[in-house]
């Protein structure tokens, strides 16, 4: 992601707001515009169009999803509730890099808990939340399908197993 | 393109002398296939499922390569597979011809792998799994423990077949199963078959796929659909992502089978985000399917044709169920229906559907070319056939197993898996993920099938089966779970959106030591109002994990109430401060104390008073020599 992707506005904890820079996005605005033209009378087509915005983007920016709602001819309100519904979809920018912690079953019992508090604590945020500089982000997921190397976390699409509490700063270290 | 059957046939023949090496595996040792037809000297073979991928099987390929290409190594293939199933131990590489397991497998040990190995036929020792060497002696990869007594038809071809390789699959009798019902059965045929076998769900709720099928075929429509759920929801559960990645060319031509019986032509594969790796080898195969003529029209030279499209979930466990599923590829929230209509009559865009889960449909084609009698030669009468499990938590063989239904936990969890690591002591084994329940030691015995797991308050579910140790909290155990419910809850009903939520609340207050023995009451009564009231399956099952584990574990919730202790020593608020004989007496503690709560003389032995301990556990920083404890 490039430095003109948003404009940040306000930051301050969780609460950080961000404007759509249509100008530094042209070009991805564009690419979505055209899969849109493609898709659009496909059956089903919303969620699809979404993941593609979700994708180029690293967001549904609420100017997206009104030029979606536009182009379809679906209520924004429709839009709106699809987007907030699926956990793979966020309303404010990704980190530089995302963070899955594991938090299912089998990581849960091999201590996957405390190696989120550990990147908690070193990063200053919690889960569905960007640090201010924009390198990190945390999702919890639910199994990433690697519980033979339990406890896991996977860093954009690298996965890290059979993980301790030790083992975080430096494997951090490696994307700042 | 069109292909044919005698085609299908000549790349079977050709592709198998290629393989046969490998087969010994398949086979037990017996290689049936005649070796005149051999056409490489020895084969390496990668594990690429994915605990070993993402543990670097690419790169250990490549570096294979590169050294058999420094020591001019000829008729040495080296090819990644789908999962082996050990994930404890990868990454793994086997070996043929013998079958040699060797485990942990890092970058560096390749070279001296095939300088000994594949040089000078001598086994590198200190790589060997643990398993394969008994009293000095070495054991192929068939008769380590691990393996001997498993039974494999969903993961037929996992570990076997380079996962990229459609050739591979149709070596291995692939597509031979939609050949024969094309040309030779009729839609009802295929459909008797399936009823026969008694082939039974393997997503969870164990219908009969034969009489869901044959519900579809009767509803006369102008169009059809066949849904493969690979939403794996069930957190802890992996084995329809290892069939998609190890073995993709199963499932569409299971899909294509079905798609022939009930009248369709159109497939849906329902991925979750999270396997994006499965996600890129389903669409490589259905490419090279399509080009084969495999997929697509007139296939085989029938009026036959049949296409699949993939769709990404995008990060909702409830879409795993099936109306919730269908409104998520028709665009919307993913929420269930109320159940007026059966999907196999008015499903996606109100059009008759089936949906059948991965390990289901990679039942189907061995099943249509052995026929409903093979089946029910394995597992039980009520559930024939096998089930793949994934084993984890604490244990000490994580990994998958496929074994025939009716095989006893015992079984799966020691003589398999291996046992409990550590010297811990075995306390409960999770089937079922968040819609099952916890098993305690005295049903260890019990055969797994459909019917067995649910008189002892759990389920089969997907197939997930965590152990769990003399160390977990089963109140925690059921917290964490209705902390999973009332996250992933659509919020379509009252009774799960809300219920679960007081539920959670109720258990949090238990495990920070502020629970009630009134609050044991609420939770009963609650479980069994969600139960009744719930819309869907995932709230109707919601209170599994809380019911089964009072049911068997009620002691440590009343620990918990009354003496406000966590006998696994795993809440932490509960747990107290203790210092042990091994203290010097440095004062050091009642110094730092911000209670003033520790007492002793210089030198000698210092005591915690418990009742004004406010636990902050700066006593346990301070301490130099480790002597405070929590307990
Ligand atoms: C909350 C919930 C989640 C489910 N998740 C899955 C899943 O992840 N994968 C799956 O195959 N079935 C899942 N099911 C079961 C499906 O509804 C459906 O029964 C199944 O896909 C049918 O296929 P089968 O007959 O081959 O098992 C889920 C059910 C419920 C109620
Ligand atoms: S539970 Fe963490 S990868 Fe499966």
């Amino acid at each position: 992601m490039k430095a003109v992707f948003f404009d940040n506005l306000a930051k301050g904890g969780n609460k950080m707001e961000f404007k759509f820079n249509w100008e530094g996005n042209k070009e991805r605005v564009e690419q979505l515009n055209s899969f849109m033209k493609e898709k659009r009378y496909k059956k089903g087509a919303l969620m699809m169009i979404l993941q593609e915005a979700q994708d180029l983007f690293g967001y549904l920016p609420i100017e997206i999803q009104k030029m979606i709602s536009k182009e379809l001819n679906i209520p924004l309100s429709e839009i709106y509730g699809v987007a907030t519904f699926y956990s793979q979809f966020s309303l404010i920018p990704k980190g530089e890099n995302v963070i899955g912690v594991c938090l299912g079953t089998a990581c849960y019992v091999k201590g996957g808990q405390d190696i989120l508090a550990k990147i908690e604590e070193i990063l200053g945020i919690t889960i569905a939340e960007t640090t201010p500089d924009r390198k990190f982000s945390i999702d919890a997921t639910r199994c990433l399908g690697s519980c033979g190397l339990a406890p896991v976390m996977m860093i954009n699409d690298e996965i890290y197993g059979r993980l301790t509490v030790d083992d975080v700063e430096e494997i951090l270290n490696k994307y700042r | 393109m069109m292909i044919t059957i005698e085609m299908l046939n000549e790349i079977k023949k050709k592709t198998l002398k290629t393989m046969t090496l490998r087969l010994e595996k398949k086979n037990n040792g017996i290689s049936s296939i005649n070796k005149e037809n051999v056409s490489d000297k020895k084969h390496v073979l990668i594990c690429g499922g994915p605990g070993c991928h993402s543990s670097g099987a690419d790169e250990l390929k490549k570096r294979f390569e590169q050294k058999i290409d420094k020591e001019e190594l000829t008729d040495v293939n080296v090819s990644i597979a789908g999962c082996f199933g050990l994930c404890e131990s990868g990454p793994n590489i086997e070996i043929y011809p013998g079958g040699t397991f060797y485990s942990q497998v890092k970058i560096d040990d390749v070279d001296e792998i095939v300088e000994k190995h594949l040089c000078r036929d001598e086994v590198v020792e200190r790589l060997l799994n643990e398993g394969a060497i008994k009293e000095e002696n070495i054991k192929p990869v068939f008769e380590v423990d691990f393996y001997k007594k498993q039974e494999k038809i969903a993961l037929r071809n996992c570990g076997i077949i380079d996962y990229n390789s459609i050739d591979e699959y149709i070596a291995l009798d692939g597509y031979q199963a939609l050949a024969k019902a094309l040309t030779e059965m009729t839609q009802e045929e295929v459909i008797d078959i399936m009823k026969k076998s008694n082939l039974r769900g393997r997503g969870g709720a164990g219908f009969p796929t034969g009489r869901k099928w044959e519900t579809a075929f009767k509803y006369e429509a102008d169009k059809k659909y066949v849904i493969c759920n690979a939403d794996e929801g069930d957190p802890g559960a992996f084995m329809d992502r290892s069939i998609l990645e190890g073995d993709p060319h199963s499932v569409l031509e299971a899909m294509a089978i079905c798609g022939y019986a009930i009248g369709s032509d159109q497939g849906y594969i329902y991925v979750r985000a999270e396997y994006p790796v499965a996600v890129q080898r389903l669409k490589t195969a259905i490419k090279k399917a399509k080009e084969k003529g495999l997929l697509g029209e007139n296939i085989f030279g029938t009026e036959f044709n049949f296409n699949i499209e993939i769709r990404l979930g995008a990060g909702a466990f409830v879409c795993g169920e099936g109306t919730a599923l269908m409104e998520s590829i028709e665009g919307k929230r993913g929420m269930p229906r109320p159940k007026i209509n059966r999907t196999a009559h008015k499903g996606l865009w109100g059009k008759p559907t089936i949906i059948n889960n991965v390990e289901t449909l990679a039942n189907v084609p061995p099943i249509i070319t052995k026929g409903a009698k093979w089946l029910k030669s394995i597992g039980t009468e009520d559930s024939p056939g096998t089930k793949v499990f994934a084993l984890g938590g604490k244990i000490k063989n994580t990994g998958l197993v496929e074994v025939p239904m009716g095989t006893t936990l015992r079984e799966i969890i020691f003589d398999i898996g291996g046992g409990i690591p550590n010297g811990k002591k075995f306390k409960a084994v999770q089937t079922g993920g968040p819609s099952g329940g916890c098993i305690p030691e005295e049903f260890l015995d019990t055969p797994v099938d459909f019917a067995s797991l649910g008189k002892i308050g759990s389920i089969m579910g997907s197939g997930g089966m965590i152990v769990l140790d003399d160390t977990d909290c089963m109140v925690d155990i059921a917290r964490f779970f209705l902390d999973f419910t009332v996250d992933e809850s659509c919020g379509k009903c009252v009774p799960c959106r809300e219920g679960t939520k007081r539920m959670l609340e109720i258990l949090e207050r238990i495990t920070k030591g502020k629970g009630t023995p009134e609050d044991l009451d609420r939770l009963e009564s609650l479980s069994e109002a969600i139960t009744d009231s719930s819309l869907c399956g995932l709230g109707q099952t919601a209170s599994n994990p809380v019911k089964s584990t009072m049911k068997y574990f009620r002691h440590e919730y009343e620990a918990h109430v009354k003496e406000i202790r966590c006998p696994a020593g795993s809440c932490q608020e509960l747990l107290q401060f203790f210092i042990t004989d091994k203290c010097v007496g440095c004062t050091k503690c009642a110094n730092n104390c911000p209670a003033s709560c520790i007492s002793g003389n210089l030198k000698e032995r210092h005591v915690i008073d418990t009742e004004q301990c406010i636990k902050c556990g700066t006593c346990m920083e301070v301490c130099p020599v480790g002597a405070v404890i929590k307990k």
